[in-house]
């Protein structure tokens, strides 16, 4: 048989509890390095929309709070257009890097709330934030989506929320409104409350 | 020009049997940590095929000198190149991407906050650095050799050698973070968190070749690590029924 010439992936191994020293080092405290971290706000002064703190925990099937979880978020401007896109709000550099505190395990996002992009089949999806989660433990990065709560007319006619077959799951990937311009996400690796993870 | 990788167009799905499974209970920490219900299948969107964009602009001209990029003196240890490529499942380079890394010193200590390993900190090592692969894929790191170390997990773990990598695609979907291992190095056998890749070749996708071609004389020697990501559907047919 012929040889289909392709590479593999490179096989992901976990990112550790010292991901901070390579990925987030002035937040650690390690300054001297560089200047600044990379991806501190998902946007500049200027960018249009709603601005919104999200905040949450990691939590494992131990009901334990992981304080040496990275995260990274990906969305889009208040338009829906991604960074690149035509239209899109230059104010948006949509990508974020934030790590959970190491005494409270709590992590922050500080962002404006997206606006609905195209599915592939045109459909729009729901507002949503793309979270990339690494952590010690974590073999390789877990992918979910940050909802909202208070979507959900655009939540019932999301084809991504579609495709989770348990509905009572989708719950797992809305934020909810603590206050005005303030919402609360926690994520569940384990459990009755297990975040739903998708395989994209 | 080389042809490179296309920077657009959907992503083809991971082969979750060449990675490393979440619940790998050698690795303890997994255990707690790994998702027990079935992954939702989802192809990727434009949130996955877009992704950030990094210029050179955020890098200083010693981010990815790890001898030197901490206080300026010369950190102690055995110095080596670490280079190789970013490519896609055609083998293509991945041009204009941030690759960041990250390791413990010369004695196996990491300057961080939670690590309290006996090895001394070195004063002139951060043990961080960062690198935007060329138009043809290539990085090049210049560091000292990582020490092994032991680790709390079964009664006598030791990580072998190895380097930390987080690799940017084009695509929030094409993120990665993975190790590097060194040739030869007896400990990769024995570390459960190496074994949790499930196949003997995918470990040896992880192991970097010394590279003696790459080596300077009388400074330093190298070892070459080539990066795979995930690679992009051609569209060579429209997916699209007649007259829509
Ligand atoms: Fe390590």
């Amino acid at each position: 048989m012929q040889n289909l010439h392709q590479l593999k992936e490179s096989p992901s191994q976990t990112a550790g509890p010292y991901v901070h020293i390579g990925c987030m080092p002035n937040f650690l405290g390690n300054t001297g390095t560089y200047p600044v971290d990379l991806g501190v706000s998902p946007m500049l002064d200027g960018a249009l929309g709603q601005a919104i703190t999200i905040t949450g925990r990691v939590i494992d099937g131990a009901g334990m709070v992981l304080r040496d979880v990275m995260i990274e978020s990906w969305q889009a401007d208040a338009a829906g257009h991604y960074p690149g896109q035509p239209g899109a709000d230059a104010n948006v550099t949509g990508w974020a890097r934030f790590a959970a505190d190491f005494d409270t395990g709590f992590w922050t996002l500080h962002t404006i709330k997206p606006g609905r992009a195209p599915a592939p089949n045109g459909q729009l999806m729901t507002p949503h934030i793309a979270l990339w989660i690494v952590a010690r433990g974590i073999n390789i990065g877990l992918q979910t989506r940050i909802c909202f709560a208070d979507e959900a007319p655009a939540n019932a006619a999301c084809p991504v929320l579609a495709r989770v077959e348990h509905k009572d799951r989708i719950a797992t990937l809305l934020a909810h409104a603590t206050a005005p311009g303030t919402y609360s996400f926690d994520i569940h690796l384990q459990g009755d409350a297990e975040t739903v993870f998708f395989d994209i | 020009m080389p042809d490179t990788a296309p920077a657009t167009g959907p992503l083809i799905g991971r082969d979750r049997n060449w990675h490393p499974p979440a619940y790998t209970p050698h690795y303890k920490t997994s255990v707690t940590r790994a998702p027990q219900r079935a992954l939702v299948a989802l192809g990727s969107t434009l949130t996955e095929e877009t992704g950030p964009a990094f210029g050179h602009s955020i890098l200083g001209p010693l981010d990815n000198n790890l001898i030197l990029n901490f206080t300026g003196q010369p950190a102690i240890g055995e110095r080596i190149i670490v280079h190789g490529r970013v490519l896609d499942d055609s083998a293509r380079p991945v041009p204009g991407v941030l690759v960041e890394i990250w390791q413990a010193n010369a004695g196996g200590r990491y300057r961080h906050k939670k690590d309290g390993y006996l090895a001394p900190l070195d004063p002139n090592f951060a043990g961080c650095g960062r690198a935007i692969t060329a138009p043809d894929g290539r990085y090049e790191f210049l560091t000292v050799r990582p020490g092994a170390y032991p680790w709390p997990n079964r009664t006598n773990d030791w990580r072998p050698m190895h380097i930390h990598f987080s690799v940017f695609g084009t695509g929030f979907g094409q993120r990665l973070i993975t190790q590097m291992y060194f040739e030869g190095d007896p400990l990769i056998a024995r570390c459960p968190i190496v074994n949790t890749v499930p196949s003997a070749d995918g470990v040896g996708q992880l192991v970097a070749p010394l590279d003696m071609n790459a080596a300077i004389p009388m400074d330093c020697l190298a070892y070459k690590f080539d990066i795979v990501l995930r690679g992009r559907r051609q569209t060579r047919f429209e997916n699209r029924l007649e007259g829509m």
